[in-house]
């Protein structure tokens, strides 16, 4: 029912894990959906993504869409990496199950809160 | 894949080799209608009769009490809709359990919708239904019990003789759903006190799309399918020859075998349970341990989620089911450990491993010696685990 891509990722996950240094985390979802994951990033002062991780709950489609987007937005600019959706996602993995494109198909949420922290930290300073 | 295993018997059974050997000739030679007296159709005639005499062993029933289904879907609906209507004058309340297969629940769901009220009795954490609970639910109004006899995810079996004696102490038509129980315990209707009983081929090792459901003489059912004369006019259509002389088979072979073979997959089953809990940190097994079939292991891996779990599994060729909304096709977590207040995020980590006929201990060894590592890996990636310290971790987010 997966794509070749999506069980690429999900057997060989890019960029699993967390970051001492991350200036940007975003976590998403909901324990009793069975997804959530938690996106790392650490931008550079040219707003460059230099470093991204994750770590996800959730099934084969949740970790491989998590995957991706740590492959899709490493080394762009946030403006850039702000255009990532959901569904540019899920087309860089050939296309999803029908009945996981809500559920679990929330990588880019996961991006989006990671910069929104990212952005909300630096206006702090 | 090299490997193939399978622990997912509570899914469905390989059809048995002297149970195919059985249905061939009613596939090729025997086709006739055993309705017709000409020669085509003596043979079919003569081999579901004598089916019927084979399958009513099994349940320790009369064969004028048998009425041949064609799943265990189809049992479920003709004795819940059929009690039902068949007693409308008498009363419009049944209760059932909030752990049934949907082949009950949403029977009981549609009577809703038609005007009926339907009890759905909870059960503790262990999946165990309480008999006072039962007897509290019962009203003047109350026509039907249905209760399932073991459960598909758990295992967990229910007290059928003591709930059929409830039953039958205030005159209440009792069903139970014994699809999971059939070939695994000994069933006897006469010493089981229920009115209804519901089988399926496919799990017993015979063909899909054939079943049985026991109707005990006077109790009256409203048919589903208005036919000719078939099944003593409570379901029409020409007779599934082949599948009623494989399920007849299968449960000869499940009398003779069941007594060994159960014990030795009872052991199986404690071997798996016991190499996972040894070999896995944060791991729980549902269900009440010492009432369940023998062949059912609940095993909930806390912190991963069962999909990826069962991905990774069947990448080493070992298939099991998943209590994870994932597995379901509907979004939902297992209803089954919802009910038995399974926290939600551990509902989606739980694993179903159903042990049958071809499964050996060389097979539960290979399992017990790979699952660590399937379940360090995908717990090495959830923000719910913490790998140094060998725990969970509360996330806090919004
Ligand atoms: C407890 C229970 N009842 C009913 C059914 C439905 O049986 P069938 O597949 O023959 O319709 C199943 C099968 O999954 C079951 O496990």
């Amino acid at each position: 029912m997966y794509s070749e891509k999506v069980m690429d990722h999900f057997t060989n996950p890019r960029n699993v894990g967390e970051m001492d240094d991350a200036n940007g985390v975003g976590t998403v979802g909901n324990p009793a959906c069975g997804d959530i994951m938690k996106l790392s990033i650490k931008v550079d002062d040219n707003d460059v993504i230099k470093e991204v991780k994750f770590k996800t709950f959730g099934c084969g489609a949740a970790i491989a869409t998590s995957s991706m987007v740590t492959e899709l937005v490493k080394g762009k600019k946030l403006s850039e990496a702000g255009d990532i959706s959901n569904n540019t996602v899920s087309d860089a993995l050939d296309g999803l199950p029908a009945v996981k494109m809500h559920c679990s198909n929330l990588a880019a949420d996961a991006l989006q809160a990671a910069i929104d922290d990212y952005k909300k930290k630096k206006e702090a300073k | 894949m090299s490997k193939q295993i399978y622990f997912d018997h509570n899914a469905t059974t390989p059809v048995d080799g002297e149970v195919f050997q059985a249905m061939k000739p009613f596939l090729t030679e025997q086709w006739g209608n055993p309705s017709s007296i000409h020669w085509a159709g003596r043979g079919p005639h003569k081999a579901i009769d004598e089916a019927r005499d084979q399958i009513c062993e099994f349940l320790g029933c009369s064969s004028v009490e048998l009425v041949i289904t064609s799943s265990g879907s189809e049992g479920d609906n003709l004795a819940i809709k059929g009690v039902a209507y068949a007693k409308k004058k008498k009363g419009n309340h049944i209760i059932t359990t909030k752990v049934e297969h949907p082949a009950v629940l949403n029977p009981c769901k549609f009577l809703e919708r038609e005007g009926f009220k339907v009890t759905y009795l909870g059960v503790d954490k262990d999946g165990m239904l309480d008999l006072d609970e039962l007897r509290s639910a019962i009203t003047p109004e109350t026509t039907l019990i249905t209760t399932m006899f073991a459960n598909n995810e758990t295992g967990v079996v229910f007290p059928i003789k003591e709930i059929g004696a409830i039953a039958r102490e205030h005159k209440i038509t009792f069903h139970t759903d014994a699809v999971q129980s059939a070939g695994k315990i000994p069933i006897n209707v006469a010493d089981l006190n229920v009115d209804l009983l519901s089988i399926s081929g496919h799990k017993l090792y015979g063909p899909k799309g054939v079943g049985a459901l026991f109707v005990k003489r006077g109790v009256r059912i409203v048919p589903l399918i208005h036919g000719g004369h078939h099944e003593r006019n409570r379901r029409g259509g020409t007779e599934n020859v082949a599948g009623i002389v494989g399920l007849a088979k299968a449960c000869e072979v499940a009398m003779r075998d069941m007594a060994g073979e159960s014990a030795r997959v009872a052991k199986l089953r404690d071997r798996l349970e016991k190499g996972l809990l040894e070999g896995i940190p944060a791991l729980r097994i549902n269900g009440k341990r010492d009432s369940r079939i023998p062949n059912t292991a609940n095993v909930a891996f806390d912190f991963v989620e069962g999909e990826s779990l069962l991905l990774s599994m069947d990448m080493l060729g070992i298939a099991a089911a998943s209590g994870s909304a994932c597995t379901s096709g509907s979004l939902e977590s297992s209803h089954v450990l919802n009910a038995m207040g399974v926290k939600a995020e551990l509902t989606h980590g739980s694993v179903r491993f159903s042990l049958g006929r071809s499964n050996t201990e060389e097979e539960v060894d290979y399992l017990i010696k790979e699952m660590p590592s399937i379940v360090e890996r995908i717990r090495g990636m959830s923000p719910l685990w913490d790998t140094k310290a060998q725990k969970g971790i509360e996330l806090d987010f919004d």
